[in-house]
Parts: C-alpha cells; structure tokens; sequence
C-alpha cells in the first residue's frame, strides 16, 4: 500500500491508465482539429469525435447528436441556465432549484437573481438531503421556465428522486435541468426515462481528464433550444464555439465506456468498502453521526460527523489520508457546509463532518489503514476536546451559555 | 492550505494537554468560544505566590487552535500574573506563523488566557472561593 491515500473521489478522481493509453495518439500523431474538412487530419480528429460522442451518449441513453462538449460542468451549468433564460426569457422568468445544489448552479441562479432577471424557489430539502417532487409540484407558476435539481449530491450523495422530478416537468411543460456531476457513471442514468431536458456532467470525476464535460441537450419531445454564451467560430451546432479538445474528448469517451462496461463490478465493490468502513468507524467511534441518505446515496460515498472534534483538525491528524470535511475553519465566513446546514444537521455537527470519498482505485488495504487511523485520530482529538470532557461530566452542552465570537 | 511546523509540532505533541480540578486552590480556569463557531477552547492556570506554576489545555477547534492553546499554556508557565496579562495575540501570531485566516485561533487564546486570570483573580478575591 502506498501512502498518501487518496479518498477524495467527489472532488477529482485518477485517470484510468486506459483512458489515457486511449488519448495518447491525439496529441502528437492525430492532432488535427475537427473542424478540418478538407483534409485527412481533420478527418481523423471529427472521426475520434465523433465515436466519443457515441460512447458518451450510449451511457446516459441519449442521441450522440444531443451531446455538446464543454470545458467541465461548471460551464454545462451556467450555459444551461443562462442559455435557456435567454432562450425562454419571455415566456417567463421563474426558475425553481433546490438549496443543496452544487454552487456552479446556485452561484450561477444567484447572480441572475441578484441582476434582477429571474425570480427563484429553492426547494428545501428532507433531512437526508432528499428534494421532494411534490415540492417542485407545488412551486411550479405559469412564469416558470426551468427546474434544476441535481442527480446526485457531491458532499453527502444523496440521490435525487429525479424521474419523479422529470416526470412533473414533462406534465407541466416546464425544462428540467439536472446537474449529474458526481452521479453519470457511477450509477444508472437515462435522460428518456428520467424525463432530464438538459444535464450537466464532467470527465474528471468519473476516471478521465479534466476540462471536458458536457451538456447533454434534447433533440425532440421537446427540442430544447438554448442561446450560446459565447461567440466563435459556430461549433457544437451553435451551442459553443472553440476549437473541440480532441484528445481530452477521446478521453472522456473512454472513461464513458469503461463507466459504462464496468460500473456494476465497480459498484458493488464500492460499497462493500464503503459499508465495512462506515460500520466499523460507527462501531469504534461512540457519536459518530451519518450525514446523508442511509440507502439512496452514492456507492462510493460517506459522510460522517464525529461530535466533539472540528474537522479541520481531524484532516490535519490524517494528513496521509486525502479527505474532504465540512469545516469551513479556513474559509473567510467560517461557516460550514450550506449542504449539512440545509439537512438540519447543527452547526456543530457540520464543523465536525468528514467526508469520504472511495473510487476505483481504492483497496482494501486503503480502507483498513484509513478505519484504524481515523478511530485513533478521533479518540486523540476527543481526548483533547473540552467539549466531549463536558459531555462525559454530563453537562449538556446546550444549556452553556457559549461565548460566541 | 500549508500549516507552518511549529503548528504541526504543537498539532502532534500537545504541551499541557489535560485539565485542573476548576475548584483545586490556585485554579483559574477560562473557557471561550463556542461550538458552533467551530472553536472552544479551555485554558486552566495553577497560582502560587502570583507565579503561575502550572497551565493545561483543552481545545475543540482546528490545528492553529490547538496550537495557539498548546503555545499559551508554554508561555504561561513561569510568568507572574502581571506577565501574564501582556501576551498578546499578536506574538502568538508571529511565533507561529498564522496565516490571516486563522489570526482568529490567537485571538481566542489571548481570550481564553484573559479569562483564567480574571477567573483566578475572581477566585482569589471573593469569599465565595473557598466554597466553589
């Protein structure tokens, strides 16, 4: 085993050796650009485009033609949002979105509201991080163009009843966004059955390269239409100009393959890990608090609060180990996670979360190392920690007049 | 973010690191921050003859917490109560190279160090001492 582990899997996950054996020939041998017409490099290059498309839109159910290659899905968000207001703009300008988004959709819903252009209900969510379909029901007026609620959550994957969701906008007529990021490839997604108009998703989270994803768009029932942001050279049907990245889109094509071949092997093992390691930390560690849905989650996700210790300092005890926490000890607010705030889960609790997040590459060996380091760390800092000293004097730590700063 | 090693070291080797009984003779005990704030942090002072002798910590907070906690208690040591009252955060800073984010975790220590001096001296003062 070798060190430092690397359980960050929402955030970026390695590039499968496949996929970049796949990419290899692109940048030095076949780097023409695709939209070369007149001549065999150029032909090659929309060629490779072309089948990468295929392999893509295979995975998530969809037409090739109703995928357009972005940077990431940061940009798939913004383009999506921005491209159909300008589209639909006059019909209305009311967009509904729930609060546990990823910011690319919130920051991106949030300037528009804040120019004054749209009007906004974020959907409050159930404690397990759920947005409830009858909700988006109940907020849909006759001024509402969009719904965008993501498939799956990147701190506490929670998955989203989205074919419910899907199946109210197609009744209502309204577009329907879903920021798939953290969910293409990992589990089951189908645009048709899911009734999704337009989906964002990202290569790098899912073992290719970063700077491609993709905004997947429906061709029929509806044919969704959206104004570019940018302007150039006309690429991507009109949806967004610049040279394509050949060798990063042949990537994604195969990462979307090999997602696609190995996903229930990988899944399976994925959350035979991530159960051991969540059942022997809850065993070990007395409370210790699941953020997140307890079924409906991500394979390879775990979200964890240990009460009585902040989780910068956790991840500062574990440098070996690569993780995630919802500590905003060094953000500048020094506030922590919207999402757990979202979930009801209390401020204390949200400083005092980690995440885990387990991929393809992990081993088994990786989880053993990372329970007995994490129940030593957690025993340490508790030992530490006035507040658990506290809570073993059986002061109940609510009724303590705290002097906040 | 990078933590500078005299973080690290006090992240990994506590000095001080436990409680006082709050009623032992002596015992000034100063506890500040809020869990919620992601910082708690208690600070004990054991006086004699106005020598501080002795000083332990506890802290619920991130790496520059505990070590600014760790550092006070170290300095404390060995200082009159007069010394004592003249650490300001500012050195904790310096010391240990807190990057601006985290001048807050000094901040607290001077706090937390402000608050068992006057808990001491609250102590020491009052005829309620001996009985709490």
């Amino acid at each position: 085993m070798k060190l430092p582990i690397f359980l960050d899997n929402h955030s970026t996950s390695a590039m499968d050796p496949r996929v970049l054996e796949t990419m290899l020939p692109y940048f030095v041998e076949k780097f023409g650009n695709a939209a070369s017409r007149n001549h065999a490099f150029g032909w090659a290059a929309e060629e490779a485009v072309e089948n990468a498309r295929k392999q893509i839109a295979k995975l998530i159910k969809a037409d090739p033609k109703e995928i357009v290659f972005m940077s990431g899905a940061t940009e798939s968000d913004n383009l999506a949002i921005k491209g159909v207001l300008e589209m639909y703009g006059e019909k209305g300008t009311h967009i509904i979105t729930s609060s546990t988004e990823h910011r690319a959709v919130l920051d991106t819903i949030k300037a528009l509201e804040g120019k004054g252009k749209i009007t906004v209900t974020y959907l409050a969510v159930d404690k397990f991080g759920m947005v409830n379909p009858e909700d988006v029901r109940a907020a849909i007026t006759e001024k509402t163009i969009l719904i965008s609620v993501m498939l799956a959550n990147n701190e506490i994957g929670t998955i989203n009843p989205v074919k419910e969701i899907g199946k109210i906008a197609k009744e209502k007529g309204v577009l329907f966004h879903c920021d798939a990021t953290q969910g293409v490839g990992k589990i089951p997604v189908d645009v048709q059955e899911m009734g999704i108009d337009l989906m964002s998703f990202s290569a790098h989270k899912m073992y290719g390269p970063k700077g491609i994803g993709a905004l997947y768009v429906r061709k029929k029932n509806p044919r969704v239409r959206i104004v570019a942001q940018m302007d150039g050279g006309g690429h991507e049907r009109g949806m967004r100009s610049g040279t394509l990245p050949v060798p990063l889109i042949v990537g994604f094509g195969k990462a979307c393959e090999l997602c696609e071949q190995e996903m229930a092997t990988d899944t399976a093992r994925l959350i035979t890990m991530r159960d051991r390691l969540e059942a022997s930390l809850m065993k070990a560690l007395e409370e210790s608090y699941l953020n997140g849905h307890p079924i409906n989650r991500l394979p390879g996700n775990l979200n964890i609060s240990f009460a009585y210790v902040e989780g910068e300092s956790l991840l500062m005890g574990m440098k070996d180990i690569a993780l995630s926490s919802g500590s905003a000890c060094t953000s500048a607010t020094l506030e922590p996670s919207y999402v757990l705030r979202a979930l009801g889960v209390g401020t204390e609790l949200a400083h005092s979360s980690i995440r885990f997040g387990l991929g393809r590459f992990n081993t088994d060996d990786e989880i053993d190392y990372t329970i007995k380091k994490v129940i030593e760390v957690v025993t340490k800092l508790r030992d530490m920690s006035p507040l658990y000293e506290m809570a073993k004097e059986g002061v109940d730590l609510k009724s303590v007049q705290w002097a906040a700063h | 973010m990078a933590y500078s090693e005299k973080v690290v070291d006090h992240f990994n080797n506590p000095r001080n690191m436990g409680s006082f009984k709050k009623d032992e003779e002596g015992v000034g005990t100063g506890m500040v921050g809020a869990p919620e704030c992601g910082d708690v942090m208690k600070l004990q002072i054991k006086v004699h003859n106005d020598m501080i002798v002795d000083a332990k910590f506890k802290t619920f907070g991130c790496g520059s917490a505990i070590a600014s906690s760790s550092l006070a208690t170290e300095w404390l040591k060995g200082k009159t109560i007069q010394e004592a009252q003249k650490i300001k955060n500012t050195d904790i800073v310096q010391e240990l190279n807190l990057p601006p984010v985290k001048i807050h975790c000094s901040v607290l220590a001077e706090d937390a160090i402000k608050a068992a001096l006057a808990d001491y001296q609250k102590n020491a003062d009052g005829p309620a001492a001996a009985a709490k």
